[in-house]
């Protein structure tokens, strides 16, 4: 069947990374900004500089978790007409040329608003490995909940540094494929620094969780990655991509996926 | 003061917490912090004596004699909530949200705000417990309600414009959690309204119920009886809510919430989110929500900037679909010419967002649809939007 996953993917590719003693690459790019055909080519652009999993994140209007930047792309894809059945499309695209493990990023709304089943029926075709939808915290809706993780698709959790050490246990145990360590209290975008305590609650983060730990929110720069890429699995970066992307379209922004892509070779997972 | 469908933050399948993990100890650490104020005696008594001596509780419950004449029904009563300190019943929640603040040692309030009543009453309770107050707000709201922008500031709050997405409360909501996300550790969020996630639709309901429970004890006095019909405007649903849940045991009385039709059901330009919506996730609840069929929320629009909200409360959907209240919308149109027409009836001037209920029992009236005794919740006064509908009356109508 054409578009049916293999199982584990991410997974697979975690594996290797760990093998290879590497820390992953995990880009977010939204769905749609500023055209579909930017995010075609980003994409593919993104499995070839090496990204480890590309979280593609489908716009949303109220995206309460976001800075500035991811609303600003958000409602720019928005604005230009993208859709959920857009964003499935890219991705059966991608899976055209490219086994990269892709992560559909999402707010709840658009999920339970398709029908959960729907969405991961459509998700799963178009060759999506997992889900991450940022505003469904574990134990928020068990029946949700089930559905997705007993899905073909990875149900990806977050833990931030608010989270109490018993419920940081819980959350890694039920994350599926990689769980996302939330690197401060606050929304996306860039920073000019990660916090200092990042390193140490990451590693205990990673000491508890029997899946590997992507560390995002902040992460700007190659020197961020090196940091991150010292004490965790792999690093999430978004919002400096989208800014990249501003700044100097697809090209730009591919730059700095292969810098930061470089920058995560020169360290080892601790 | 629970029952068994709010356990876990549940009106039936409505409500819940869908949030950024960020907030999920907050969230825990306010539910338990209120479970346990609402077994101190302490904090039940100081919050009964600042309703009586700060907010000016209890509200009158007025016999509107020549309103009823308009109307033709009889009687009907309003539920004064204007007459509160600040002159809405939006206080009853933020002295009461601040209170537990000060025993949770949150120094810091954020609110959101559309009409700037909810962000005026935040500031007013600030001011009495000596908090720092952050007060987020539409920028389109910021123009329509100028009076409250400055009331707050007086007042010593910071208002802090929005101008993403539909620049109203919505936006304002966003943002305040937003701040929240990221302020956690020092900060309270006094939300405005029965939304959000769980415990806020439980609490401000909780806060709010006496609207109710004065008014029920009032009109059994005046009346021998309990109201035939109840009503109230739906925003989020905050006075409805506190008006309607001393009598939703009440099997005989009728509780109708009015929301706001904007330009006309099937405009595209409504506030009507139990009228025309079907059930999402916004701001951390699961419940009956204005959005297209991609789930991106659809942008309201009413001319009332305290009922000009996509989404409604979890408790409300959960009314509606158990048929316990029925929910009707007043266009912007009949709330105007309800605004303008109370202060020569009655010598009262409504807010915008209270007008819609006026609106709806004076076309329900004369149609003779509904019986009295009705009880209306007169939710908050209307100085704030003379200067809009006066410039709305200088031709602005409709545009």
């Amino acid at each position: 069947m054409t578009g049916r996953r293999a199982p584990g993917r991410i997974a697979a590719r975690f594996a290797r990374l760990a093998a290879g003693k590497r820390a992953g690459f995990v880009p977010y790019v939204t769905a749609g900004y500023p055209t579909l055909d930017h995010t075609r080519e980003l994409v593919a652009g993104l499995a070839e500089a090496g990204a480890d999993v590309i979280e593609l994140g489908i716009p949303f209007s109220d995206p309460m978790a976001d800075g500035p930047t991811i609303q600003r792309s958000s409602q720019g894809a928005l604005d230009a007409g993208t859709t959920t059945g857009d964003v499935f499309d890219v991705l059966a695209g991608l899976r055209r040329h490219s086994d990269v493990p892709v992560v559909i990023f999402s707010y709840l709304n658009p999920v339970v608003s398709r029908g959960v089943g729907e969405f991961i029926r459509e998700a799963v075709d178009a060759g999506a490995d997992g889900v991450l939808p940022t505003d469904l915290p574990l134990g928020a809706d068990p029946e949700l909940e089930s559905r997705l993780s007993e899905s073909p698709l990875d149900l990806v959790r977050l833990i931030a540094p608010t989270t109490y050490p018993d419920r940081i246990r819980e959350i890694a145990r039920a994350s599926q494929g990689f769980v996302y360590y939330i690197a401060r209290t606050g929304v996306t975008g860039a920073r000019s620094a990660l916090r200092e305590e990042l390193g140490r609650e990451a590693g205990a983060v990673r000491a508890v969780s029997p899946c590997p730990v992507a560390v995002g929110f902040g992460v700007s720069t190659a020197g961020h990655a090196r940091a991150v890429g010292a004490a965790a699995d792999a690093a999430v970066v978004g919002s400096a991509l989208v800014d990249r992307l501003d700044s100097g379209g697809v090209v730009g922004a591919l730059a700095l996926a292969r810098e930061l892509r470089e920058a995560l070779d020169e360290v080892r997972p601790g | 003061m629970t029952d068994g469908t709010v356990e876990m933050g549940r009106f039936g399948p409505f409500g819940g917490r869908y949030v950024p993990e960020t907030l999920i100890p907050a969230l825990d650490e306010l539910a338990a912090a209120y479970a346990a104020a609402c077994g101190d005696p302490g904090f039940l008594a100081e919050v009964d004596a600042l309703s009586a001596d700060y907010v000016g509780r209890p509200t009158p419950l007025y016999r509107a004699r020549s309103f009823e004449a308009e109307a033709g029904v009889a009687p009907i009563y309003l539920k004064r909530e204007d007459l509160n300190h600040t002159g809405a019943h939006k206080i009853n929640n933020t002295v009461g949200q601040a209170l537990l603040a000060k025993r949770m040692g949150k120094p810091r309030i954020i609110a959101e705000t559309g009409a700037g009543q909810h962000g005026v009453a935040t500031a007013t309770a600030c001011a009495l417990f000596d908090m720092e107050c952050v007060v987020y707000m539409g920028t389109e709201d910021v123009v329509r309600q100028s009076l409250n922008v400055y009331r707050m500031e007086l007042l010593g709050a910071e208002v802090r414009p929005v101008d993403s997405g539909t620049r109203t409360l919505k936006d304002a909501t966003n943002e305040a959690l937003r701040d929240w996300v990221t302020n956690v550790a020092d900060t309270h969020y006094i939300i405005g309204s029965v939304v959000g996630p769980h415990p806020f639709p439980l609490i401000v309901r909780d806060f709010q119920a006496v609207i109710g429970r004065e008014a029920r004890r009032q009109i059994l006095k005046a009346e021998g009886r309990l109201p035939a019909t109840v009503v109230a405007c739906v925003g989020g649903g905050s006075n409805a809510m506190g008006m309607f849940h001393a009598f939703a045991g009440d099997d005989g009385v009728a509780l109708v919430g009015v929301e706001a039709a904007g330009e006309g059901l099937g405009s595209g330009r409504t506030s009507a989110s139990l009228s025309e919506g079907r059930p999402g996730v916004l701001h951390g609840s699961l419940s009956y929500l204005l959005q297209d069929a991609d789930g991106q929320v659809a942008p309201a629009h009413s001319v009332a900037a305290g009922l000009d909200y996509p989404g409604v409360g979890p408790e409300h959907s959960h009314f509606k679909d158990t048929g316990r209240a029925r929910y009707v919308s007043v266009g912007d149109g009949a709330a105007e010419e309800a605004f303008r027409a109370l202060p020569g009836l009655e010598g009262i001037i409504p807010a915008l967002e209270t007008a819609h209920a006026l609106a709806w029992v004076t076309e329900a009236g004369r149609r003779g649809e509904i019986e009295g005794p009705v009880a209306i919740c007169l939710s908050g006064r209307g100085d704030k939007d003379a200067v809009h509908v006066a410039g709305l009356g200088a031709g602005e109508a409709g545009s």
